[in-house]
């Protein structure tokens, strides 16, 4: 079976019709780009040569891959081409595909995306990140989303700092409907969180979920400020945090690989969040940061209401990404 | 490594050429090769990489070898040359309407940090241009936007006009101009909600207001850590909208900032501004030039002198220098040195901005060179006045008892005092050196140690 029969049966099969509509609805504006220039470039080149691999990079790169992910990548490709001996543009869309998804999951099963909460007990889930890519938000919609699953919820309004930010998790907690834990408008985050352990254990709550003040990542006093609030965590439960979710804006570049680093250095980020992939924001670079580093991306946020965050899926993704072509595949 | 400096990454390419009497054009494509990696790497756009390449290859083949500069270096001055060049010369001003209030309309992407700039930018209006302007808070859909517009009204004790979030933004608007008008506010500044530049309908409600209200700018905000979809961001405003200036936020953090180039050369809309931090006196007026050495990896020494400028008193320093040159220079003038090296900011964002300074290997731990630096100051500050006029009268029991009154040890005392010294010696020598050369007059008021 060729790849992409396997990637849409895969969706077939596990009556995942929802999510992969879901997807390509979300990333129709993603998508149409990106696939439109494999598209081109596949009409335009008839043979694989050099000039072909050239101007793949360029796609790839506009997708922001990051140069190094790039350059593996199509070294891997040149690889494959040789050995199956292709000679048609045609042939080289699957093996794309298929190099991207194996990029994404190296040695990993898909396992990795799942949010790890406790079957008992309170489990804790930081949320950092620079500012304005979107934290508040997104827990605001895994509020939502574990609610709907039947989890009882509290949010920590651990941003002391920007102004408006605590009614801002407030209003979202109304809308989930659940309790939101907070303090003063400067006051200590460590003290914010401490306090919001101290609820969620006392009324039984399954998943708390600590909103952070947007930081740059290369502001020291700010990075061990959020080390201090781990820490806090790490010492009110044995085992939690139990994730640390970094969010990441699709529209990032290279940056986002500095982001990703710097935030595991100071609190062992355990997965990503990545936004705003309903723009035209390609957000590849996932991609390189799953090639360089080891943190698998466990949802994405695809638009400003409470139900558009997505389980990650990369096989989804990269079905988002070639959408277009697996249809036109389907109809010929 | 990803984020290697363009000049680093360039040094084996030079180690080749130097010795040359003339670049060839397989060395300028090997060069080029590095510059379009760099480029890349720093988020500037694929396109405008491509143009670039191309010129920088036209003018740097044939380039002769000069004297002062090697092939490399001169390589890389046109590439800064180019690059400055693209990204246009300084334009901070803020446009005036003859018929006030004049009107500045922010827009951009979503958590692109419109709501900060605006209150950076009424802010910068009072304390430059002394106006008076009315905050309008058109962004209904995010939540808590207008209390976190009043937040910031409210720290500047500035007015701000809101109609709750049922209100339709272009009717709050419209609204609010009369207001200030009725209050003889000379400035309107109206904060939009993000959006997407591909979301047809709030593309639209932008349009309405434009039409509405005529602003006399239209700032696009735009985060400087955007990657290569920033050019189809910009564009898509620019085309809908018109707009009259780019402000770059979030600069104070380690992006190269690519984006900032392609913007420009692309939309052809300067940028005025850039955000260098939370606070809302962080609004600074663009440079391209530090820009680009930004993007080349090159650090940004003019911004650092710039900062010991504007916090070194002119005739403190005039004072120094005759001190340094005679080497009359005390212990008491360090310890000055050392609290205006202070006032310049945190350490970490200063050493940001020397080039390589993230590289070398006693920098690379910041807080460890606070520490240090608290050494220091305590061993200065438990020597008597004459030990500070003259370190020449220690003596063994004299340094025992600055080490105990430090909380210090011995050779600590004597690694100072012997670094003191050469440092005179060394000032001693530059400052006869710099004599000769006529020029600002300006020197480093401080030694890094
Ligand atoms: N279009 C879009 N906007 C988003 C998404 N996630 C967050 N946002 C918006 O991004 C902006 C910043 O979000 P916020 O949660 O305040 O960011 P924080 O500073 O990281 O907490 C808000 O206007 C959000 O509505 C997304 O997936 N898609
Ligand atoms: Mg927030």
């Amino acid at each position: 079976m060729s790849f992409f029969q396997k990637l849409k049966s895969k969706f077939k099969q596990e009556n995942q019709e929802e999510v992969s509509t879901k997807y390509k609805k979300g990333m129709e504006k993603t998508r149409k780009s990106f696939s439109g220039r494999i598209n081109d470039l596949i009409a335009r080149y008839r043979k694989v040569d050099e000039d072909f691999f050239e101007e793949l990079e360029e796609v790839l790169i506009t997708a922001d891959v990051g140069v190094n992910t790039v350059m593996d990548l199509i070294d891997e490709l040149r690889f494959e081409v040789q050995r199956r001996n292709i000679k048609d543009t045609m042939e080289v869309k699957e093996v794309i595909s298929e190099k991207l998804v194996e990029i994404y999951y190296g040695d990993d099963n898909e396992e990795i995306e799942a949010l790890n909460i406790q079957s008992s007990g309170l489990s804790v889930v930081l949320v950092v990140g620079v500012n304005g890519v979107g934290k508040t938000t997104s827990i605001g919609k895994l509020a939502h989303q574990l609610k709907a699953e039947g989890k009882t919820v509290m949010l920590a309004a651990g941003d002391t700092f920007r102004a408006g930010a605590i009614e801002q998790l407030e209003i979202w907690g109304e809308r989930a409907g659940v309790e939101v834990i907070k303090q003063n408008e400067g006051s200590d985050p460590a003290a914010v969180i401490f306090d919001a352990i101290k609820a969620a254990k006392s009324r039984n709550v399954d998943v708390l979920l600590c909103d952070t003040a947007g930081r740059l990542q290369n502001k020291v006093n700010l990075m061990n400020e959020l080390a201090k609030v781990k820490r806090v965590i790490e010492r009110e439960i044995p085992g939690a945090p139990h994730e640390v979710l970094l969010v990441l804006d699709a529209t990032t570049g290279q940056n986002a690989l500095n982001q990703a680093k710097t935030f595991s250095e100071a609190t062992d980020v355990t997965g990503i969040v990545l936004t705003k992939l309903d723009g035209t924001a390609k957000g590849g670079i996932v991609l390189a940061i799953r090639n360089e580093m080891n943190i698998p991306v466990k949802f994405v946020g695809l638009g400003e209401k409470a139900e558009d965050l997505q389980k990650f899926d990369a096989n989804a993704f990269v079905y988002g990404l070639f959408a277009d072509m697996l249809e036109e595949q389907a109809e010929s | 490594m990803a984020f290697e400096g363009l000049a680093d990454r360039l040094q084996n390419t030079i180690k080749k050429i130097t010795g040359k009497g003339k670049v060839s054009e397989q060395d300028v494509k090997e060069m080029t090769r590095e510059i379009r990696l760099a480029l890349l790497e720093a988020d500037v756009n694929f396109k405008v990489v491509k143009d670039l390449i191309k010129r920088i290859k036209e003018r740097a083949v044939g380039q002769e070898v000069m004297e002062s500069l090697t092939p490399g270096q001169q390589v890389i001055k046109v590439v800064k040359e180019e690059l400055t060049e693209l990204m246009g010369g300084e334009q901070s001003k803020i446009a005036v309407s003859d018929k006030p209030p004049t009107v500045i309309m922010m827009v951009g992407l979503q958590g692109a940090g419109k709501t900060t700039t605006t209150g950076k930018l009424a802010n910068l209006l009072r304390k430059k241009y002394n106006r008076s302007p009315l905050l309008v808070a058109c962004d209904v859909y995010r939540p808590a936007a207008i209390k976190q517009l009043e937040t910031l009204g409210g720290q500047l004790s500035m007015p701000v006009f809101s109609m709750g979030t049922e209100a339709n933004p272009v009717d709050i608007a419209k609204k609010a101009i009369e207001k200030a008008k009725e209050d003889h506010h000379d400035y309107v500044l109206i904060d939009t909600a993000g959006r997407l530049h591909v979301d047809s309908d709030l593309m639209q409600e932008l349009t309405d207001i434009k039409e509405l209200v005529n602003p006399d700018e239209i700032f696009l905000v735009v985060d400087a850590m955007t990657g290569q979809d920033a050019v189809n961001v910009a564009e898509s405003f620019n085309e809908q909208l018109d707009v009259t200036g780019v402000v770059l936020t979030k600069l104070d953090g380690d992006t190269r900032g690519g984006a900032a180039l392609s913007i420009k050369a692309v939309t052809g809309k300067s940028i005025k501004f850039a955000g260098m931090g939370e606070k809302l006196d962080q609004l600074e007026a663009f440079h391209p030039e530090r820009m680009a050495s930004r993007i080349l990896g090159m650090g940004d020494v003019l911004t650092l002198i710039e900062k010991a400028q504007a916090n070194v008193d002119e005739k403190q320093a005039k004072e120094l220098q005759e001190k340094m040159r005679t080497a009359t220079f005390t212990f008491d003038d360090f310890l000055d040195q050392m609290s205006q090296v202070k006032k310049m900011g945190p350490l970490d964002d200063l050493l940001a901005m020397i080039p390589g300074a993230n590289k070398m290997k006693g920098l690379k731990n910041v807080q460890f060179d606070e520490k240090q630096l608290a050494h220091v100051e305590a061993i200065i500050q438990s020597m008597t006045k004459k030990e500070r006029q003259d370190p020449s009268i220690m003596n063994a029991s004299r340094k025992k008892r600055i080490a105990k009154g430090s909380g210090t040890n011995v050779s600590q005392v004597n690694r100072l005092l012997k670094q003191f010294e050469e440092m005179k010696k060394m000032m001693k020598q530059m400052t006869n050196m710099q004599k000769g050369k006529k020029g600002k007059g300006f020197k480093m008021p401080f030694n890094p140690f």
